[in-house]
């Protein structure tokens, strides 16, 4: 049997390869994945956010108020922010990081990081 | 109403004395531990009087620009306004925290030019967003740090009274409250050391140092330890800022008191959702922003509180 592509061979090929592409890309959405946490009235929603692993969360502050991330470990924390104000963090590791508004401690929320 | 009181361990007396003032500013005593009011702020003013007063002037936010209070920097200067308006001098004036939103130069120099203009001496504690600056508390203390301790706690002795200021509001953590911490107590039962317990005590900070309402973080965790500390005085004043609003308690020999904020209101404990900025009509604004002279009887134990609104 000769080696030939013909050209449903290659219109195989390059189905196959897109289907490969797509698996990737679509690997790559969930490690760039993203999600929201807003806060109003004084309060993360939600308040408890369970994301896979290198996922970027951005918090968005819809108070009159500034208001700021500080995670109980230390891990990370932000710089105040005010009203329509955000901060994003990847997560790369598993776990589950509890955080507080260092402005406002009574304000709590976490984030359980799954593979 | 009478629910959240009792939650938050106010009494309806003081509720009700404390809606009373809210209104007119009315003077009182403190004779014996058992608070009495003597008049009007008009009266009071015209009554003769021996001793030394000084005033307290709380949350600027300068630099807040919201619906609640779209020029937060005009108020502080009609506050000043009527500082300077005063006829007898007050000694100086404390300021409990919240000078600032969001702790940039710009807001910190505002408040200083609007205040120095009051021709006053100013002693300082920090409120939280006074130490959001990137060295988070480092623009304060370069200002208004010096010949203080730790993140910014000090005290002084004037007319024979001792007065204290506190920290709480540096290193917030899951508590929920305000927070003075191992260092500063330590440094608190050093200070009061030796001091006869007839020294009138005034102790100042930006976040109640008693739990007025957990649920929103008006408290502060270890403030019961600061308090016991100062158990043994026979008198002993508990000035706040923090949560926009008077609130006050007497608990015998200490009396406790918030004053009003010269930018804002905030809501009454657990009547609004959240503790944000609490929008009321314009032309009521000046009603709910004020600021609080004190005034000490020397040789009387007797301590007068009044509170007046930029109204009117």
């Amino acid at each position: 049997m000769k080696a030939i592509f013909t050209r449903r061979d290659f219109a195989r090929l390059s189905l196959a390869s897109l289907v490969l592409a797509a698996a990737v890309f679509q690997s790559r959405a969930r490690a760039a994945g993203k999600a929201d946490v807003k806060i109003d009235n004084f309060a993360f929603a939600p308040e408890a956010l369970t994301v896979h692993v290198g996922t970027t969360v951005t918090w968005t502050n819809r108070d009159d108020i500034p208001h700021s991330i500080v995670e109980s470990n230390g891990l990370f924390h932000s710089q105040a922010f005010d009203t329509n104000g955000s901060y994003s963090y990847t997560f790369s590791k598993t776990g589950t990081y509890d955080y507080v508004c260092g402005l406002h401690p009574h304000m709590k929320g976490k984030i359980i990081v799954m593979p | 109403m009478a629910k959240h009181d009792e939650d938050s361990g106010i009494d309806r007396r003081h509720a009700l004395e404390c809606m009373i003032w809210a209104g007119t500013g009315v003077l009182w005593t403190l004779s014996g531990g058992v608070p009495k009011s003597i008049g009007l702020v008009g009266e009071a003013a015209a009554a003769e009087s021996k001793g030394f007063s000084f005033l307290q002037i709380s949350d600027s936010h300068i630099g807040f620009s919201k619906p609640a209070n779209p020029n937060a920097l005009s108020t502080l200067q009609e506050a000043i306004g009527k500082v300077k308006a005063i006829k007898e001098r007050p000694a100086f004036m404390i300021h409990t925290g919240d000078i600032t939103h969001l702790s940039k130069p710009a807001e910190f120099d505002d408040a200083n030019q609007v205040i120095s203009e009051a021709g006053l001496d100013v002693r300082y504690v920090p409120g939280e967003h006074d130490i959001i600056d990137e060295g988070r508390g480092k623009a304060y203390l370069d200002r208004y740090g010096k010949g203080t301790k730790g993140d910014g706690w000090y005290s002084f002795d004037d007319h024979g009274v001792h007065f204290i200021g506190l920290v709480n509001v540096v290193d917030l953590k899951g508590g929920g409250l305000g927070n003075l911490g191992e260092a500063q107590l330590t440094w608190l039962a050093d200070d009061l050391r030796g001091k006869p317990n007839s020294t009138p005590i005034v102790v100042f900070a930006h976040i109640p140092l008693w739990v007025v309402y957990p649920e929103w973080g008006w408290g502060t965790q270890d403030g019961t330890r600061a308090l016991e500390l100062l158990k043994p005085f026979g008198s002993v004043t508990v000035l706040n800022g923090h949560i926009h609003q008077i609130i006050q308690k007497v608990e015998g020999n200490m009396t406790f008191h918030t004053a009003r904020s010269t930018a804002f209101p905030q809501p009454a404990p657990g009547s609004a959702p959240s503790p944000g900025p609490m929008l009321v009509p314009a032309e009521k604004l000046r009603s709910v922003l004020g600021l609080t002279s004190v005034k000490i009887e020397q040789g009387k134990k007797q301590l007068a509180i009044i509170d007046s609104t930029l109204a009117g």
